[in-house]
């Protein structure tokens, strides 16, 4: 990096993107609803299957994440736009890049911090009985990169529009048509031939091999790419400054 | 420090700004003048770096705008037009986090927030969260964000609107301090403004330039000469004549005749001329008596009509 600063700027912007969810109560409510509705979902089921087993959970969060994720997006940029404060972060010396990266780390790292409470899980299975730690960490990891997917999709989303609620339903949208790619329901409709690319694109299946315990550089990549990629699409919707 | 040349800039079909040229010296304070919709807020965000332009040069400094954006933004202080602010932030939260972007030094950040809250009277909200602020207070803290980084350049785009009588004196009297050693740029609607805090004022229309120079010029330019009334007791040709011939008179004729003594003469002055002392010597050393004299001169608000007319 040619500028010294780039990395400190990038902190600074990222603690007033952060501290902007804590400075109102949305931010509890939504941990709170994360963490109850994860809960439940898990609990339900579990006592009646019998198995120390964290299955059930980590199918249902790709579930989970698709409305959490939307949901933490889609104030970043509509937010920004609406009430005209735009105009002021981006004629601060700051990069565009620098702007994405800092909105991008701010709603990770919140949504890393609900899925760390809800670690309460797997420390209570352990108890319960012999917990297979392997799938754990890799419902773990898949569950951060299948939402830093979904949230560079919505961070992008929101910046096309300056109305929270279409930037929520359109990226909850996208993310269940991106989701749904992989599911048995269209696979099956499809040529064989298709149905392998079709599956691979799809948000889903990558998340289901990780979460079997099997990290493979594969499925990483595909997230990297796919959050890479709408991270830079975001910045060019910046450089065009197409908007009144 | 500011040369703008070409400035053009279309939204689809619709040109907003069309061919600007201008320049701003160093501690200058240039006003920018016209009505609503002239295009006085995009010529702003365009100096900002906010908007490109479609079409020609911004030059700040010596640096092409395009091509050193960041390092200019560095310079640059910028309040908005209905100063956004993030409303879940208290005062020095947003003070600190905007110091911080600036890369201000840390042990030096504190200093600085207290310095620009106590020049733009801001210690009694400093713990209040922006969105419980005040029309008047929100336009000050924008103000304290935008110099805090003690830019050289300020840019300020209507930063009186909304603010009561005496709050408006305040921030023009800001405006005039910080000013003495920073270049300016405002906008403003209201001519009174542009005439007591301005240099220079420029006048935009629909997009184009129509007038520049100081208040005092463009008023001159208009009205070419100041006219006077003069109500004189004394013999009428006698009295005509002596006014006739003062150097500085370029016409005088008798206006009205009040009674047999007294008449009111009005008189045109050549352009650029004072006069209102050697007339009253004139008619009291030949023991006339002096009843009433009047200046009328064109205001900036009669250019203004006159050229956005």
């Amino acid at each position: 990096m040619k500028n010294p600063h780039y990395i400190s700027t990038v902190f600074s912007l990222f603690k007033k993107e952060l501290m902007s969810y804590f400075n109102s109560p949305i931010a509890y409510i939504f941990i709170g609803i994360f963490l109850v509705v994860g809960n439940w979902l898990f609990f339900s089921p579990f006592f009646l299957a019998g198995q120390a087993s964290l299955r059930s959970y980590f199918m249902l969060l790709p579930w989970v994440l698709l409305f959490l994720a939307p949901a933490i997006t889609m104030r970043l940029w509509s937010e920004e736009k609406q009430s005209g404060t735009i105009e002021f972060l981006l004629t601060l010396p700051v990069t565009n890049w620098q702007v994405v990266w800092a909105k991008f780390l701010s709603a990770f790292i919140f949504m890393f911090l609900s899925l760390l409470l809800s670690l309460t899980l797997p420390i209570t299975v352990s108890y319960l009985g012999d917990l297979d730690v392997g799938p754990v960490i890799g419902g773990y990891v898949g569950g951060g990169l299948l939402g830093a997917a979904y949230l560079a999709l919505g961070l992008f989303i929101s910046s096309l529009t300056r109305n929270q609620i279409i930037a929520f339903i359109v990226a909850l949208a996208v993310c269940f048509g991106l989701f749904m790619l992989s599911s048995e329901m269209v696979l099956i409709s499809l040529p064989q031939w298709l149905a392998n690319i079709v599956n691979s694109l799809g948000v889903g299946s990558h998340f289901y091999n990780l979460a079997r315990g099997v990290i493979d550089t594969k499925d990483i990549i595909y997230y990297f790419s796919f959050t890479g990629l709408f991270l830079w699409l975001n910045v060019k919707v910046l450089e065009l400054r197409n908007w009144r | 420090m500011i040369e703008v040349k070409g400035l053009t800039k279309k939204f689809a079909d619709h040109v907003v700004l069309d061919n600007l040229n201008f320049s701003v010296r160093q501690g200058e304070i240039l006003g920018l003048l016209g009505p609503n919709g002239a295009g006085k807020t995009t010529t702003m965000k365009i100096l900002t770096g906010f908007w490109p332009a479609t079409e020609g040069q911004v030059t700040i400094a010596g640096q092409d705008l395009d091509h050193h954006a960041l390092d200019l933004k560095k310079r640059l202080g910028y309040l908005p037009e209905h100063v956004p602010l993030y409303d879940d932030m208290k005062v020095y939260e947003y003070l600190r986090f905007v110091a911080e972007v600036r890369e201000i030094e840390k042990e030096e950040i504190l200093a600085r927030i207290k310095d620009v809250s106590a020049k733009c009277g801001l210690q009694k909200v400093i713990g209040q969260t922006m969105a419980e602020l005040s029309k008047g207070y929100r336009q000050r803290v924008g103000l304290a964000q935008a110099i805090i980084h003690n830019p050289d350049i300020l840019i300020l785009d209507e930063p009186t609107t909304g603010l009561d009588p005496n709050q408006i004196v305040e921030i023009r009297e800001l405006i005039k301090t910080i000013g003495q050693h920073k270049t300016i740029i405002f906008s403003t609607h209201i001519l009174a403004e542009a005439s007591a805090t301005c240099d220079r004022v420029l006048i935009i229309n629909q997009g184009k330039i129509v007038g520049e120079g100081t208040p005092a010029e463009l008023t001159a330019k208009l009205s070419g000469s100041a006219s006077l009334q003069v109500k004189v007791k004394g013999p009428q040709a006698t009295v005509l004549s002596a006014i006739q011939a003062l150097p500085q008179v370029a016409t005088v004729q008798a206006q009205s005749v009040d009674s047999a003594e007294v008449t009111t003469y009005a008189i045109t002055v050549q352009p650029g001329q004072e006069i209102k002392e050697e007339l009253s010597k004139l008619i009291i050393n030949n023991n006339w008596g002096l009843l009433e004299l009047s200046q009328t001169q064109a205001s900036l608000e009669d250019v203004f009509r006159q050229l956005t007319k």
